[in-house]
């Protein structure tokens, strides 16, 4: 049994180490060490919970102690955090590739100035994340969305050149409305419903006959999230943002950002609030295909490394919502799987790119060429990245999307099955061009002296990679129990009801 | 004169503002497109709330007031936070739009073409 009273923690480490972290700016080694520090106590932290939750246990934490007025009104007052599977299942995965990024960072970092706030606003949006993870109140879920999102905003024009202001322009501006568009989704809610309270929305929502206006709300809802997800036709910021924002920063909104603040978001509302009606499932079974198709066609002729990764991760998010849109247990296993594995290989191949051009001063695929002789490590792991993306046994990535398609022709979805059989072997073309082009061939005069990168950032690609590789076991029944099945079991409870 | 009247021009509020958001080349124009469509958004919040003849939620010893006769006090707290919001995102997409215009000296969007593809 685990105390209720250690869950806002999740929000209040990261904001107080962004704020010790500006107010000790001046020594040297304390933004390193709190960075790494917070980040990595908030690993340990879903750790505990993981170790420690029954499977169909739900912890509940009612901020500023209002939690009385249930039994007298009926509905619940004030904000509550709730921590179920699905919460410790994401929390597990954002504060993980947090950790390994601020690891990451402290070396990587060195090549821009200002430091400190590089952590500073990286443990703003880590605290916007995990709030938007653990609230279980839909007013609150949409502050922790714009901290998150200004925070990321921010780290996007980090380099302020050019092109970094450009694309985080473009990306606030489009961020902005997406937020506008979630608040009055809310506010539609709200005043449908009377509670801002996911569950007690969920209980009223399901237990009366639902006006027509609710199709304005999923309308908002979707275009709002999905906005934040990057699914086609809403994902015009994000080839140009990813790739923009410091590596590890790139790793982080390709990793772990859009799956919060989009795929977790569509999850809880759609699954929990409005329990999941078909409309919204073969909404995003088509928006799940055709993310997939232009993604994967797009990054196929890309020659900046970055950019191919970014369109990369549209077409996998793809999959993830089409795993989602399926409804079965099994797709939502598949799901959920592709989602802990993409965010651990992007994330990795990510970090990849920016060891590359850390030594080697080039993201540009046309300029490079045999540097395996030179990035053992490097080159070593961003197979191992490679190859799961590519979904190439027994590496985790093809179990996930093995799972995703056995769902689709279990649930008599054949066209599906085959459009994402054929994306994945497009996906296997594109990120075998960065292999070939990045780290084959011969070794070119200009990378002679070049020297693989420092030892932090080899640690923490190699513990991804090791991931990557091993990710597979996770499927074997044990594992799964603990750590999948549970989040699996929250989504198909809110299910049922619907429109 | 309908009911539905004040809703009805809130969403036209919000329609004028994302238009200026597609439609404007001027940087500082499609930031105060965002900032248009986000005072709708709050509009609408407290219309939400507004009841005919309401008044505030506060009880009094002097007079005896009905629960149902106030309005509903929840938007009025979000609405704050909702524009402390507004404040933040405003002020970074300026504070964007000055180093913008140090880089590139103008203000046109369609003169900003660094990324392409």
């Amino acid at each position: 049994m685990i105390s209720a009273g250690i869950v806002p923690l999740f929000v209040a480490i990261p904001l107080a180490g962004a704020f010790l972290i500006a107010l000790f700016k001046k020594i040297k080694g304390i933004p390193d060490i709190f960075g790494v520090f917070a980040s990595g106590s908030m690993f340990i932290l879903s750790i505990l919970f993981l170790l420690k939750m029954e499977i169909t246990q739900r912890i509940v934490y009612n901020i500023g102690n209002w939690g009385g007025f249930n039994e007298v009104l009926g509905k619940i007052v004030g904000i509550q955090l709730v921590i179920d599977g699905l919460t410790i299942f994401m929390l597990l995965i954002v504060n993980f590739v947090a950790f390994i990024v601020a690891v990451y960072s402290v070396n990587y970092m060195t090549r821009y100035t200002q430091k400190w706030q590089f952590y500073c606003l990286f443990l703003l949006m880590l605290a916007g994340m995990n709030g938007v993870l653990i609230t279980g109140d839909l007013f609150n879920l949409f502050v922790f969305v714009e901290i998150a999102s200004l925070a990321s905003y921010a780290l996007v024009a980090f380099g302020t050149e050019k092109r970094e202001l450009e694309a985080s322009f473009k990306y606030a501006v489009m961020g902005g409305v997406a937020s506008l568009l979630i608040l009055m989704g809310v506010v539609f809610l709200y005043s449908y419903t009377g509670t801002l309270n996911m569950a007690n929305m969920a209980e009223i929502m399901s237990g009366s006959e639902q006006p027509a206006l609710i199709y304005l709300v999923f309308g908002l809802f979707l275009t709002g999230f999905g906005l934040k997800a990057a699914m086609v036709p809403f994902h015009a910021w994000l080839p140009d943002a990813h790739p923009s924002a410091p590596a590890p920063i790139s790793a982080m909104l390709s990793g772990v950002l859009i799956k919060t603040l989009g795929v977790y978001a569509i999850a809880r509302v759609f699954f929990t609030i409005f329990g999941f009606p078909h409309q919204i499932s073969i909404i995003l079974m088509t928006l799940g295909a055709m993310s997939m198709g232009v993604g994967a066609l797009v990054a196929l002729r890309q020659w900046d490394m970055k950019r191919l990764l970014a369109y990369s991760s549209i077409s996998q998010i793809g999959y993830i919502m089409l795993g989602l849109g399926i409804g079965t247990p099994l797709g939502i296993l598949g799901a959920l799987f592709h989602l802990f594995n993409h965010s651990i290989f992007k994330s990795l191949l990510f970090l990849d790119s920016g060891a590359v051009e850390y030594a080697a001063g080039t993201r540009d695929l046309k300029e490079m060429g045999g540097l395996s002789r030179k990035l053992p490590v490097t080159s070593g792991s961003t197979l191992a990245g490679a190859m799961s993306l590519a979904g190439i046994p027994p590496f985790a990535g093809f179990w996930s999307k093995l799972i995703i398609i056995i769902a689709a022709v279990e649930a008599n979805h054949m066209k599906l099955a085959a459009w994402a059989v054929l994306m994945s072997i497009v996906t296997i073309a594109y990120i075998l061009k960065v292999t070939r082009f990045a780290f084959l061939g011969a070794l070119k005069d200009r990378f002679v002296n070049i020297k693989e990168v420092p030892v932090l950032m080899r640690i923490s690609l190699v513990l991804l990679a090791l991931i990557c590789i091993f990710g597979g076991l996770l499927l074997i029944p044990e594992a799964r129990a603990a750590f999948l099945e549970p989040a699996v079991r929250v989504l198909i409870s809110g299910m049922g009801g619907g429109v | 004169m309908n009911a539905y009247m004040p809703y009805v021009l809130c969403m036209i509020l919000f329609s004028i503002g994302i238009y200026a958001i597609l439609s404007k080349r001027n940087i500082i124009k499609i930031i105060l497109g965002v900032v248009i469509a986000e005072y709708a958004v709050n509009l609408f919040l407290v219309l939400v709330a507004y009841k005919v003849g309401g008044r505030s939620a506060i009880f009094s010893e002097t007079q005896v007031i009905l629960p149902e006769s106030m309005v509903d006090p929840l938007p009025h707290a979000l609405v704050l936070t909702s524009i402390v919001i507004g404040l933040a995102t405003t002020a970074f997409l300026i504070a964007l739009a000055i180093r913008l215009y140090g880089k590139y000296g103008t203000f046109d969007i369609t003169r900003m073409r660094e990324l392409r593809g």
